[in-house]
């Protein structure tokens, strides 16, 4: 998932980067209010990790302003101050969930996940679709019962398939969740994951609409499978 | 007295008949007073009732004496008036004298007895209820919690002695209550401000446990060095700033020149680590200043450290002091872009942070220079001009 985090403390910032990166997201890091204008305008996030106190101004400012654009991304806000008054005035501004500092990484991990889940619509944390189960905490996907080994990479491209089922979804959409910024981007590195998926999962698993992109093929277009469990 | 009618003559002395002269006398004290007057031809001319009949004093003898006569003591006391021919004798009864003076003192004592605890009670009575409103002053003091700083009640009457007490102490709470709720905003925002490194700390050991390669764990690593350095450089001037605000600006005879020097020594360190020059620009003469050394230091300190900080790798920090009559200004030129707009208007506050420094200072550089400045009595401008970003630092001399 790919994620914004506005931090200015710079230590923290540069954890926040790493720490998430092997938790399995894909964050990219500013630490100014007016950075985070700048990212939010160009790409679109799964969530954002927001500081309160920046030195440009206070995040409950871009956060109001994020929620009177129409933009739904969740928000979940980092903070020194953490007493109830400020919790309630966060969450009331906009927010989706609330973390104190100093904070686990695991913890942060988990709500961030808890939040895409529910963002999507879903309830609960293991996303099975046609005999495939995706655990996105764990990172462990299993296919039949069995466990996939599957690299950083083709677990992201996979649980960026099946969070919604049957949606279609762009060659760049993908690179975009995989990739953060300066990070450089093989041509036809989505092409390689893809290739590996289906060597794992069999040909139909993933449907290639040319000229679109790619989608979890719909179980009537599976005939010749029986299938188990539904979205 | 009787000396005094014989001498106006309303005595006669020539009566063959003893006169008998009357004198004043109270009831209770009736032959108190006798007097006799002798002629010197040796004949009684006259004597007081109760007056004994013989010869009180010899003739011719004058002045005071004790006699006895008839068994009782007498006090007499004789002149001789030789225009008249006759010898006065006054005297009375030193019995009577005694039950006089025993009289008068008793008649004294006992109203003195009965008097002075009369008094005594209306004192203590008089004294016990002016000092009631200190009393219950005192039992409202006593009776305060620490923490209760609220103004003292002045009643619906409170007399009026009492009164500018009451309203002293009020001013002393109130302005009490406003220290206290700064040093608490204060700590509070302190312990907020030092949650933000452990958070990076706490996220850093996480990745350096966790990761897979030397590398991230070597960042991480230096990253957890990197925020103890500066976590410690926050407590270092989070002590300053309460040292700061403990100073009253006593001042004493400062070279500001040596300070200058000083502090740009020991900041020799961190502009190396940072490849920016330091230059010092002295006035050929010493001169001292009536200043505070260790603010001035502070306040020093911490703008050329701001200023090192703002300045990128291979450009130079230059600190000139200039001294006239009335004024010492310090100008610290830098190589930086001056304070962002966002920010210009909050900057001296606490904790408010520039964007432009990669290693982000504490926010409280300026706040701790502002607060010494200002109990200096000096001035902190900014400038931006073509040659660089100026500081200018402005003392009373």
């Amino acid at each position: 998932m790919r994620l914004l985090v506005v931090e200015d403390d710079e230590v923290l910032a540069d954890g926040l980067q790493v720490g998430l990166r092997m938790a399995g997201f894909t964050p990219d890091t500013v630490g100014t209010l007016e950075d985070a204008r700048a990212a939010l305008a160009g790409t679109e996030y799964g969530a954002i990790v927001l500081d309160l106190m920046l030195p440009d101004g206070s995040g409950l400012d871009l956060l109001a302003e994020l929620r009177r654009e129409g933009r739904r991304e969740p928000i979940l806000l980092l903070t020194a101050r953490d007493g109830v008054s400020d919790r309630i005035a966060g969450l009331d501004a906009g927010a989706d969930d609330y973390l104190g500092k100093p904070f686990d990484l695991d913890e942060l991990a988990a709500r961030l996940r808890a939040l895409a889940r529910r963002a999507e619509g879903r309830a609960e944390a293991v996303i099975t679709v046609n005999g495939l189960s995706v655990d996105p905490g764990a990172r462990r996907a299993t296919f039949d019962g069995r466990d996939l080994n599957l690299s950083r990479r083709e677990f992201s491209v996979l649980l960026a398939l099946v969070e919604r089922p049957g949606r279609v979804l762009a060659k760049s959409d993908i690179e975009e969740r995989l990739y953060g910024w300066g990070e450089e981007i093989e041509s036809n590195a989505i092409e390689v994951h893809i290739h590996h998926l289906r060597s794992k999962l069999g040909r139909d698993f993933i449907e290639t609409l040319r000229g679109i992109g790619y989608r979890i093929r719909p179980k009537e277009a599976l005939p010749s499978r029986s299938v188990s469990a539904s979205s | 007295m009787v000396s005094s009618l014989v001498s106006k003559n309303q005595i006669s002395l020539n009566t063959h008949d003893p006169a008998q002269i009357s004198l004043p006398a109270d009831a209770q004290y009736q032959h108190q007073q006798f007097c006799q007057i002798w002629s010197f031809s040796g004949e009684l001319v006259g004597r007081s009732q109760g007056a004994p009949a013989e010869r009180l004093l010899p003739a011719e003898d004058t002045g005071f004496r004790n006699i006895t006569q008839n068994g009782e003591r007498l006090r007499v006391f004789a002149i001789v008036n030789r225009d008249l021919g006759g010898q006065v004798m006054v005297g009375d009864s030193l019995a009577m004298r005694d039950k006089l003076v025993h009289d008068v003192v008793a008649g004294f004592l006992w109203p003195a007895l009965v008097i002075l605890p009369v008094m005594a009670a209306l004192i203590w009575f008089a004294t016990a209820r002016g000092l009631a409103p200190l009393d219950q002053l005192a039992r409202q003091l006593e009776g305060r919690k620490v923490s209760d700083l609220g103004a003292l009640p002045e009643g619906p009457s409170p007399p009026r002695e009492i009164r500018p007490v009451t309203r002293a102490l009020n001013d002393l709470l109130h302005r009490l209550a406003i220290a206290r709720s700064r040093e608490r905003d204060f700590i509070s925002y302190a312990a907020h401000e030092l949650k933000t490194p452990l958070a990076g700390l706490k996220m850093q050991a996480h990745v350096a446990r966790r990761a897979e390669d030397d590398a991230t764990r070597d960042h991480a690593l230096a990253a957890i060095e990197r925020s103890v350095t500066r976590t410690d450089r926050m407590v270092r001037q989070l002590l300053d700033l309460a040292r700061v605000e403990q100073r009253k600006g006593e001042t004493a005879g400062t070279d500001p020149g040596a300070v200058a020097r000083q502090t740009l020594a020991d900041l020799t360190d961190l502009a190396d680590r940072r490849g920016v020059a330091l230059g010092l620009d002295l006035p050929e003469e010493r001169h001292e200043i009536a200043s505070d050394e260790f603010l001035l230091t502070l306040a020093l300190r911490n703008l050329i450290e701001n200023a090192i900080q703002a300045t990128p790798s291979g450009g130079e920090v230059r600190l000139a002091l200039s001294l006239d009559g009335s004024r010492c200004t310090f100008d610290l030129r830098d190589g930086g872009t001056g304070l962002p707009e966002a920010i210009r208007a909050r900057a001296t506050e606490k904790f408010v942070k520039g964007t432009q420094f990669d290693d982000s200072g504490s926010g409280l550089g300026l706040a701790i220079a502002t607060d010494a400045l200002e109990t200096l009595g000096g001035e902190l401008r900014f400038e931006m001009l073509p040659d660089g970003h100026h500081t200018r630092i402005a003392l009373p001399v």
